[in-house]
């Protein structure tokens, strides 16, 4: 049983390095195509912008055949647009952005990674400053990005409720994978959320403090495989991840939270000594409310935004060289941030949910005291 | 970009400090560990936004 399990392992594994080689292959045979060098660093800048891009198909890789045309491998995504009623079809219809799509008499085209409605022929319009001027529908499609994480909340959904259930059925005592996840489990119930939010409290909170840190940590982990795709590296994701964070904190602030925002100086002091200070002072905490989500969107964001350019720009360096020794080189390099990557990836779902569960403190707080601080 | 380079040097520096004063905080109280590795994450954390916030307001 056991050795069937680890044999299964194994060839996941094999399986998954397999492609990766075999991705990378056509990587060099697409760069070797390429003839000056400034067209090989355009291919390269493309190349890394594409890949941390959201895209509306799920193309694990593309392959140029012999005639000139490129073979992609992978699955069209449905688009769903809001646009004089729901439109819904199938993005294949976009050839890879490469044609107009048409559906129910509308004419739809990708540029800049947006669809835009157009007239039959696709022609889409720009101003001066260069951005394009035809309408947009409203976009709620299904991109990959959006699949990537519909598929990471049904693993996370499967694994715990699993993990639940065999916790009932061997009374208490973590078995298989529950062995690997019961102490991140007490870490942050022991170590976050109870000396930052309070003995009182800590409970309400521990759902969304366990969601988001697995939540977060699969998906980067997740964009570490040779899938790579980039979910939390995308503004979108985390602003919505730290404005639930901002909504907990505010919706679940207690007197005393409020009392801090607006009154920070209590009684310590008369009316008219603390007028001209709360001038300055509670603009500032307002701020502050606002501020600090912000940094969590923003530190996550471009935390990971960052590890996938260099991770790609190592990648790129084969291309730059062209010889034995530059890819030895870039992939020992890539080899080594990617080992850098993986305890990024843990340390920004750490640090997210830490703060996010000392901001949680701040609104959870109760002073019995009625001193100042 | 002569900012960026001068806020990623500031940074570094900023790091630095916290890495290097959690070591001599660790080695004066070995007991207090763990206490000292989460507040210097949290520091160098918050350190570390403000510098790809710059990063990003140049690019």
């Amino acid at each position: 049983m056991r050795q069937k399990k680890l044999f299964n392992l194994l060839t996941t594994l094999l399986l998954l390095i397999a492609f990766q080689v075999n991705s990378q292959h056509e990587e060099t045979q697409e760069a070797k195509e390429l003839d000056t060098a400034e067209a090989g660093k355009e291919a390269r800048k493309e190349y890394i912008q594409h890949h941390l891009l959201d895209s509306y198909d799920f193309n694990l890789f593309s392959i140029k055949q012999e005639d000139g045309t490129s073979k992609h491998i992978g699955s069209p995504l449905p688009i769903i647009l809001w646009d004089n009623g729901l439109q819904i079809f199938s993005s294949s219809k976009f050839h890879h952005g490469e044609t107009v799509a048409e559906n129910n008499g509308n004419y739809y085209k990708i540029d800049h990674n947006k669809i835009y409605k157009t007239e039959a022929d696709g022609v889409i319009h720009y101003d001066e400053s260069h951005h394009a001027t035809n309408a947009k529908p409203l976009d709620f499609s299904i991109t990959k990005s959006v699949v990537m994480i519909f598929l990471t909340g049904l693993l996370m959904f499967l694994l715990f409720a699993g993990l639940a259930k065999s916790y009932v059925k061997n009374g208490g005592i973590a078995s298989g994978a529950g062995r690997f996840f019961e102490p991140i489990v007490l870490y942050i119930r022991d170590d976050i959320a109870r000396p930052n939010i309070g003995e009182k409290h800590y409970r309400k909170y521990m759902g969304y403090l366990l969601t988001i840190f697995f939540f977060i940590w699969f998906l980067n982990m997740f964009g570490l495989t040779p899938l790579g795709i980039n979910v939390t590296g995308n503004i979108a994701v985390t602003f919505a991840l730290a404005l639930l964070t901002f909504l907990i904190t505010n919706f679940t602030g207690k007197k005393d939270y409020w009392k801090h925002l607006f009154d920070p100086l209590g009684d310590s002091m008369p009316w008219y000594g603390k007028l001209p200070l709360y001038i300055i002072l509670i603009p500032i905490e307002l701020l502050g409310v606002f501020i600090k989500p912000f940094s969590l969107l923003i530190r996550l964001y471009a935390n990971m935004q960052a590890g996938h350019i260099v991770l790609m720009s190592l990648i790129g360096l084969m291309f730059l060289f062209k010889s034995w020794f530059g890819s030895g080189m870039s992939f020992m390099l890539a080899f080594a941030i990617s080992l850098i990557e993986i305890l990024v990836a843990l340390l920004q779902a750490y640090i997210f949910t830490m703060l996010s569960a000392l901001y949680f403190g701040f609104a959870a707080e109760e002073h019995e005291h009625n001193e100042a601080h | 970009m002569v900012g960026a380079g001068l806020v990623v040097i500031g940074v570094g520096i900023g790091i630095g400090r916290i890495g290097g004063s959690a070591m001599d905080a660790i080695a004066r109280q070995p007991e207090a560990y763990g206490k000292i590795q989460t507040a210097m994450l949290i520091a160098a954390a918050l350190i570390e936004g403000i510098g790809f916030a710059a990063l990003f307001a140049v690019s």
